[in-house]
């Protein structure tokens, strides 16, 4: 039964073992992807290179489908799997700024990890400029304290939301994003 | 480093093996992967060198990320991913041939002016990161493959403003 730090198989240096494994597996399929460069995944926002929504949304989907049914199998619980509570106020606002930022350094936290380690001096510099908005953001936190803890939700998914089945929510999700990747290659040959 | 690069895989292929790793992250430690709470625990640990640990846990900002005190970044489980993270991607774009020590831009961009808008983006991610609790790696897909409120939130708000911009920000990427 799974996950393993929850159930007692795998112990706090385990865990730490497992992020250097976990980490290097991420920023190896990241770099493959092409995910470390600039300009390909400013190339979304333009529609002119769609990598990113590719990458983005077979990831997730693996992922959900792949929890999704290892729960079904008894194999992992699900509920025991972090899930990040919601403030949906600065959530939203948050994801403004953080959109914002993506488009004009044209690479994410993760992303300029990768560009930095192959050698681009870009990403190193989206990330001196990250550690310096961490440091703002936690100068200013008594001010935006009432802002950042605004409208609480709790962990709570999509499909607690409108009350149908966590199966169903899946589903839906699934279907949105093989439509994504139908819109995404009739783009890609309406541009060929 | 002349070798000539060779060329990226196929991105659904990429993506398919970053979701079994995400999946094997869920699986082994019971959460998904990160990215901007390793640059909120390197800053913490920063503040804690820089004013003492007792100091910089007054900061209510501060204080979640120093569990150990100063000598937390290489105990937290998300800054030891992050370095894992940059030899994984080292070692794929050096077995590939595309480690280059360059400055990637849009053509109309000379390399200051690119390096200041990097820094300016990220600096916008960073605020905007705390604000999400989290960036495209913990809120967008960890979060959003269990279906998390805020994480959708997150990305339909992220791709709005991306997509909203990117007529101004043009020149930075012609």
């Amino acid at each position: 039964m799974t996950p393993l730090t929850e159930t007692g198989w795998l112990g706090p240096s385990g865990a730490l073992g497992a992020a250097l494994a976990i980490g290097f597996a991420f920023g190896w399929f990241l770099e493959r992807g092409g995910l470390g460069s600039a300009p390909k995944l400013a190339g979304q926002f333009y529609l002119t290179d769609l990598t990113v929504f590719k990458v983005m949304f077979s990831a997730l989907l693996t992922a959900m489908l792949g929890a999704f049914w290892l729960d079904r199998l008894g194999v992992l619980r699900l509920d025991l799997v972090y899930l990040p509570e919601t403030f949906l106020v600065p959530q939203a606002l948050g994801g403004l700024l953080f959109g914002a930022g993506f488009l004009v350094a044209g690479l994410c936290p993760g992303t300029s990890c990768v560009a930095a380690a192959t050698g681009r001096r870009d990403g190193l510099a989206v990330i001196g400029g990250m550690l310096l908005g961490v440091l703002v953001f936690n100068l200013v936190f008594d001010w935006v304290a009432p802002l950042y803890s605004a409208t609480p939700l709790g962990a709570v998914r999509l499909t607690d939301l409108v009350g149908v089945p966590y199966g169903a929510g899946v589903a839906t999700v699934a279907a949105m994003a093989l439509a994504g990747f139908v819109v995404t290659g009739r783009i890609e040959r309406g541009r060929a | 480093m002349s070798r000539p690069a060779r060329p990226y895989t196929d991105p659904y292929l990429a993506g398919v093996g970053i979701g079994l790793v995400l999946l094997g992250a869920y699986v082994v430690v019971g959460q998904g992967l990160g990215a901007s709470g390793a640059f909120a625990s390197v800053v913490a640990s920063a503040t804690a060198a820089v004013q003492g640990p007792a100091n910089a846990k007054l900061s209510a900002a501060v204080a979640p990320y120093l569990p150990y005190g100063v000598a937390s970044p290489l105990q937290d489980w998300l800054v030891v991913e992050l370095a894992g993270v940059m030899l994984g991607g080292f070692a794929s774009a050096w077995a590939a041939g595309r480690v280059r020590r360059t400055t990637e831009r849009g053509a109309a961009l000379a390399v200051g002016q690119r390096l200041l808008a990097a820094g300016g983006g990220g600096l916008l991610m960073g605020i905007g990161a705390k604000f999400a609790r989290g960036c495209t790696s913990g809120q967008a897909l960890s979060g959003g493959a269990l279906l998390s409120v805020g994480s959708w939130t997150f990305i339909a708000t992220c791709f709005a403003a991306g997509y909203a911009l990117a007529p101004v920000a043009r020149r930075l990427w012609r």
